[in-house]
């Protein structure tokens, strides 16, 4: 279901380097079957870095490799470019895959690995030497060419794999979650560098991450995947700051969700709403409020001091459980913990909480926070989720 | 400090025997004492047992045996090494055992190649299972029962004739085919096995990548497959190298009157004529088996076993 306004459907067909239509993929049969893969329809834009986001499991990888060809859908069809490639093989199509295991073929030097889709293609060696070369540049590994894989470290594994796809200029890369297997501090790093190498050589990227913070700062498009369907799609801000349903509100960062009752008696709207905890201001009870602010009162519940700054978990008197985070300017890990059953007014401005359009129902709402017996409104329990970090 | 606290915290009560205590300490600090104390036994065995048997009929191939008494005659003497390398016999017999070694080998890594990579990367876990307990029942079943088999199969009026029959020919005869056909099967297991578990240790994501990179079915196996699984097929084919070249009973069963350099050590021993020409003439396939070695040694195949 993806966005009215993020794809509009009057573009020319090849104005859309992939377009995914009813993609379906089942693994087993019978009982034992496996919808992972249960009905997507994607569009991704030519030159455009588009995350698939989602929790383990949600049907990320098969995308990607029905994408890439090395699997066969159940139903549904894969346009490259405007032409329909469900049934070519991978050898067919014009993309490239960066696997997540990098896949570098361990008897090859780097510039063979390399230069490996260019010796398939037939060119010539001295042709395919200069290429390679100027591949690795472009990766910032110049002079690493005569190293076999196994001589580098993750990181430089991981700019081979790139730069191995990259030479061949495929229309559309495929990335599988290629900076898991580093270092915070490396990821950090690589996160940048593919970001202005996309830049640089204007490749559509499909990058598959679960990593909620990657996909925001990367992508141009965000893709949220639940239970092998796609729950939203659009730029970073759109998804973090207008989730449409609970599941994406608790993924994609922290979320605070306000149900009916307790809007009711807070907002005096219906409907559940979704607060961002860095936009709750925690101020002593009954304090005063700022122009265009609401306010909920409540207990501390829970204090945990992070450093930079701290959460607390507030048990809202109207029901439900909210968290707000804090920065630490002045206060001490002493003078915050002595917050813990004090009272405290949470405040924010009326604009940050909105509703979710499309309320939470039991089949996509997060399975950790079993729903009440109404059907379609969760129960106190899925107040809040925590993001899978 | 709390009364109900143990000073030692419980240690002494585990404390060890003293004498338990030097001795394993005096192995921990003393690396090499530890590997000896592991290693005496079997090299014992590897020393007396084996290396001294070869270099016994490395003496053994110089001596000769008294023509009139039958008696061992412990001179040393070239003889024995000058009738093998002069007789035209014995030439035509080893390079006929060495033609044989090598096709067997041959053949079998060509049938064993597509086998183990259907094995390992197409069959479902559960016809993988079923296919690998295929592979190795037959090294349960008598070496014996096998070759007879062969035999009432390739036999003038055995199953492959009659099948041949309708198309005018028939099997071949008893012989050097029949007796390669025969150690063929015999050691096809001995090849499976070692490609099957080299190509359960490639990765499926580099026969994707070189798809990915538009590599057709044939070029990665090729380029990607072959180089990889290399070291493997070497494994495998010093098993049926060896094996074939120092096989004697097929060849009588299934080789009619072909015979191969096997039978020459065995006829010389059996009859008790000889021993120093069997040791003399057994002196061929461990040369033949070492400059094997030595040959894939140079491809590097055996640093990656
Ligand atoms: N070959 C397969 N056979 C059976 N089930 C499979 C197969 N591949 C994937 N699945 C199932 O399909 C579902 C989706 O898997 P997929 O690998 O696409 O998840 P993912 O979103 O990539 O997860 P992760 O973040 O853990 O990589 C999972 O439940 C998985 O168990
Ligand atoms: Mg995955």
């Amino acid at each position: 279901m993806p966005d009215a306004a993020a794809t509009p459907h009057t573009e020319p067909d090849t104005w859309w380097a992939v377009r995914l239509a009813g993609l379906r993929k089942t693994f087993g049969t019978g009982a034992g079957a496996v919808h992972a893969v249960d009905g997507v329809d994607l569009d991704i834009a030519d030159g455009e870095f588009f995350s698939m986001l989602g929790p383990s499991g949600s049907g990320k990888t098969t995308v990607l490799r029905m994408i890439a060809g090395f699997e066969l859908p159940t139903a549904g069809t894969v346009r490259l470019g405007g032409a329909d490639v469900t049934a070519l093989a991978p050898f067919q199509r014009d993309v490239n895959t960066v696997f997540q295991d990098y896949a570098l073929f361990p008897h090859m030097s780097v510039l063979d690995n390399v230069g490996y889709g260019l010796r398939v293609k037939g060119v010539r060696r001295a042709e395919r030497r200069v290429r390679a070369g100027e591949a690795l540049e472009a990766v910032r590994l110049p002079g690493y060419g005569d190293r076999k894989p196994s001589q580098l470290s993750g990181g430089q594994r991981q700019r081979v794999a790139l730069a191995r796809a990259l030479v061949n200029r495929p229309r559309v890369l495929l990335l599988d979650e290629p900076l898991g297997a580093l270092d915070l501090k490396l990821r950090e790093q690589m996160q940048i560098e593919l970001k202005s190498i996309q830049r640089d050589v204007g490749i559509t990227f499909v990058f598959v991450t679960h990593d909620q913070e990657e996909a925001l700062t990367m992508s141009d498009r965000v893709a949220v995947f639940h239970q092998g369907r796609v729950e939203q799609v659009g730029p970073p801000a759109q998804v973090y700051e207008r989730p449409r349903t609970a599941f994406v509100a608790g993924f994609v960062g922290t979320s605070n969700l306000l149900h009916p009752d307790a809007a009711r008696a807070v907002l005096g709207r219906d409907g559940t709403f979704s607060i961002r905890p860095e936009k709750l201001r925690v101020v002593e009870a009954g304090a005063a409020l700022a122009g265009g602010e609401v306010a909920a009162d409540g207990v501390v519940r829970e204090v945990v001091y992070a450093g930079a700054n701290t959460r607390l978990v507030v048990a809202l008197d109207a029901g439900d459980e909210l968290v707000a985070v804090q920065q630490n300017r002045r206060e001490s890990a002493a003078d915050v913990a002595a917050l813990r059953g004090q009272r405290v007014r949470l405040a924010w401005r009326a604009e940050h909480a909105f509703e979710l359009t499309h309320a939470p129902t039991p089949e996509n709402t997060d399975p950790q926070a079993p729903t009440s017996g109404s059907g379609s409104e969760p129960g106190p329990s899925g107040a809040t989720h925590a993001s899978p970090r | 400090m709390d009364p109900g606290v143990d000073p030692d915290q419980g240690l002494t009560r585990r404390r060890r025997p003293r004498a338990v205590v030097r001795v394993s300490g005096f192995l921990h600090r003393h690396p090499l004492v530890r590997l000896l104390g592991l290693l005496s036994a079997p090299m014992l065995w590897l020393v007396v047992a084996y290396l001294g048997s070869l270099a016994l009929m490395f003496a053994a191939a110089l001596w000769s045996v008294d023509s009139f008494t039958g008696n061992l005659i412990r001179v040393p003497t070239l003889d024995n090494l000058r009738t093998l390398i002069t007789q035209d016999v014995y030439r035509t017999v080893a390079l006929r055992s060495l033609a044989v070694a090598a096709s067997v080998t041959v053949v079998d890594a060509m049938i064993a190649l597509p086998m183990a990579f259907y094995l390992a990367k197409v069959a479902s876990p559960g016809t993988q299972r079923l296919l690998v307990a295929a592979v190795l029942t037959p090294l349960w079943a008598s070496y014996l029962v096998k070759a007879y088999a062969w035999r009432t199969m390739l036999a003038n009026d055995g199953v492959l004739s009659w099948a041949l029959r309708p198309f005018g020919t028939s099997g071949p005869d008893f012989g050097v085919v029949t007796t390669g056909i025969t150690l063929g099967y015999l050691w096809l297991p001995f090849m499976i096995l070692p490609i099957f578990a080299g190509l359960q240790r490639l990765p499926d994501s580099l026969l994707e990548a070189s798809a990915d990179l538009g590599a057709s079915a044939g070029w990665t196996f090729r380029s990607v497959v072959l180089p990889l699984v290399f070291p493997s097929i070497v494994a495998g084919s010093i098993f049926t190298f060896s094996l074939s070249l120092g096989d004697y009973i097929a060849v009588k069963i299934v080789g009619g009157s072909t015979q191969l350099f096997a039978n020459i050590i065995y006829d010389s021993i059996a009859g008790g004529t000889n021993p120093p020409f069997a040791a003399a003439a057994a002196l061929f396939p461990v040369l033949a088996v070492l400059l094997y070695l030595a040959l894939i040694r140079r491809t590097g195949a055996l640093e990656n076993l």
